[in-house]
């Protein structure tokens, strides 16, 4: 088998096992449909409120249920044992790594694309921020899957990680977090957000490269 | 009279005289702490090594 | 290794070996505590009894003496912990892995005087305990990041897996610190607008750089003192069955 063989049924292997665990894979998306809704709750349903708030809570709250959505990335391989095999695997353990987080991606970080325009209208968000924040999720929700590869992989080998996964994961959210809802407040005024989306970029195209490294040398202290 | 127009700091003195006790504070204990603990732990590791000798 | 000469080879690694470092430390103790005290004695003179007041924060100022050094502080430590990640991780020395664990608290604690100096500095001047200042906002952040290693490191139970752990974890950091440095004060001019930064470094008088200097280097001194102190500690918890450390009990016992 190739690489690029091993690093597609990887892909390919984690889709077909999220399937199998629907109820369990939609579970972040309803999560952050459910925190997006808690806020006019809490704020109060004011319409001008809400809506110059409409880029930050929606961010914050795909932030959260990228965070929630996270300890499962490595959790199930790591308690059968699976994981081990694909650290004895003749593969480098960098290229199938990057095939786990992007179908990590694919399952917890592509849905929320689906429901953020309803969530933007639930606020108020202007439609001309749409495309932008639909932007925003696509170049930078792959970033917290990236990112938080390395936090996981740090902690999977521990029986309670999930606090301590948290803080060490939002610290390195902070960028993203800046730069994508900057953008879509931007846009939402009506001004251009492209250096915004230019950084967000510049910063998943350096995850991309950079993230399976840190990852693959946190697998292997875990798991041994 | 010179100390307490020192004291007062120009009406600062509470800002400039607690800034500088916390941070007398955090760094006092950032040594003190691991001498205390170094000086527990030997007396615990030669406890225990007496009792081995037995 | 061959670039490097036998010599410096040879010094590394004895200065390198447990008992060598443990005793050194405890050495060079009472010389960096002598230097520092000097150091602070002079830096606070001139910083609160000799340097003139500031015309327009007036005494207030004088919290500077310490906000900035602790602030430079917080970020050095940070650096050089991912330096001693760097060595731990391809040489897998374990005294890079002592002195990065050391380093930890350290480096939080400068963080944390950076955090309540600026604050109680920024009372009198803003009028409010905090504002989303671009640089309190960072050192927040960075004490987060030193939160996260220290609650790693006390997780894992294996310390030599600990250590590789906190060394990932401080090299993805120290990536992160210059990114988290620039997007926040992108984010603070785009959020606050004309507010001025008031704990900003003025172009300074002699008078009062000289003592802030001198504050600067005292509190590397401290950090010394301080990180070898517990590195002494951590490598007694790590060492505790080794045969230096028998003899050493059987000396003082």
């Amino acid at each position: 088998m190739s690489i690029s063989a091993a690093f597609f049924a990887i892909i390919r292997r984690d889709l077909l096992l999220a399937f199998r665990r629907r109820a369990e894979a939609a579970n972040p998306l309803f999560f952050f449909v459910l925190v997006v809704t808690l806020f006019p709750l809490a704020v109060g349903a004011q319409p001008h409120l809400l809506q110059s708030m409409a880029p930050g809570v929606i961010w914050v709250s795909a932030l959260l249920a990228a965070l929630l959505s996270l300890d499962a990335m490595f959790r199930s391989d790591f308690d059968d044992g699976s994981l081990e095999q694909l650290l004895l695997s003749p593969y480098p353990l960098t290229v199938l790594v990057l095939g786990k987080i992007i179908a990590h991606w694919l399952v917890t970080g592509l849905p929320l694309l689906l429901v953020a325009p309803l969530l933007a209208d639930f606020l108020g968000l202007p439609a001309q921020a749409m495309g932008t924040l639909w932007l925003t999720l696509i170049i930078a929700t792959p970033l917290l899957s990236l990112i938080g590869a390395v936090g996981v992989a740090l902690t999977v080998g521990l029986r309670r990680g999930g606090m301590i996964l948290s803080l060490l994961v939002l610290p390195l959210y902070v960028p993203v977090l800046i730069f994508a809802s900057g953008a879509v407040d931007r846009a939402a005024g009506g001004l251009a957000a492209d250096a915004q989306l230019d950084i967000l970029l510049a910063m998943l195209l350096a995850a991309l490269v950079l993230a399976p490294l840190p990852v693959s040398a946190a697998l292997k202290m875990s798991v041994n | 009279m010179t100390l307490r127009i020192f004291l007062e700091m120009g009406g600062y003195g509470f800002y400039v005289w607690t800034a500088y006790g916390v941070t007398l504070l955090v760094l006092l204990l950032n040594i003190l702490l691991p001498v205390v603990q170094r000086r527990q732990l030997l007396r615990q590791l030669s406890l225990r090594q007496k009792r081995g000798q037995r | 290794m061959s670039v490097i000469p036998a010599v410096v080879n040879r010094f590394f690694h004895q200065t390198a070996s447990p008992p060598y470092f443990y005793a050194l430390a405890e050495r060079l103790a009472p010389w960096l505590t002598g230097v520092f005290l000097l150091l602070l004695a002079a830096g606070l003179y001139g910083g609160l009894y000799l340097a003139p007041s500031d015309y327009q924060q007036g005494e207030s100022y004088r919290i500077i003496y310490i906000h900035v050094p602790a602030a430079w502080m917080s970020l050095f430590v940070y650096v050089l912990m991912a330096v001693m990640a760097g060595i731990a991780l391809v040489w897998r020395m374990k005294l890079a892995e002592v002195m990065l664990i050391a380093s930890a608290p350290i480096g939080a604690g400068f963080t944390f005087i950076a955090l309540v100096t600026g604050s109680l500095w920024g009372k009198p001047m803003w009028g409010a305990w905090w504002v989303w200042d671009a640089r309190l906002t960072f050192e927040l952040i960075l004490l987060f990041q030193y939160l996260g290693i220290v609650s790693l490191y006390g997780a894992i139970e294996d310390r030599r897996a600990a250590a590789r752990a906190v060394s990932i974890l401080a090299l993805v950091g120290v990536v992160n610190v210059p990114v988290i440095h620039y997007s926040v004060e992108w984010w603070s001019t785009l959020h606050q607008g004309p507010t001025i930064t008031k704990l900003d470094k003025p172009s300074i008088h002699v008078s009062m750089l000289i003592p802030l200097l001198l504050m600067a280097v005292a509190f590397k001194f401290y950090y010394l003192i301080a990180v070898l102190q517990n590195a002494r500690l951590e490598l007694l918890k790590r060492e505790a069955t080794s045969q230096w450390v028998k003899n050493l009990l059987e000396k003082t016992a």
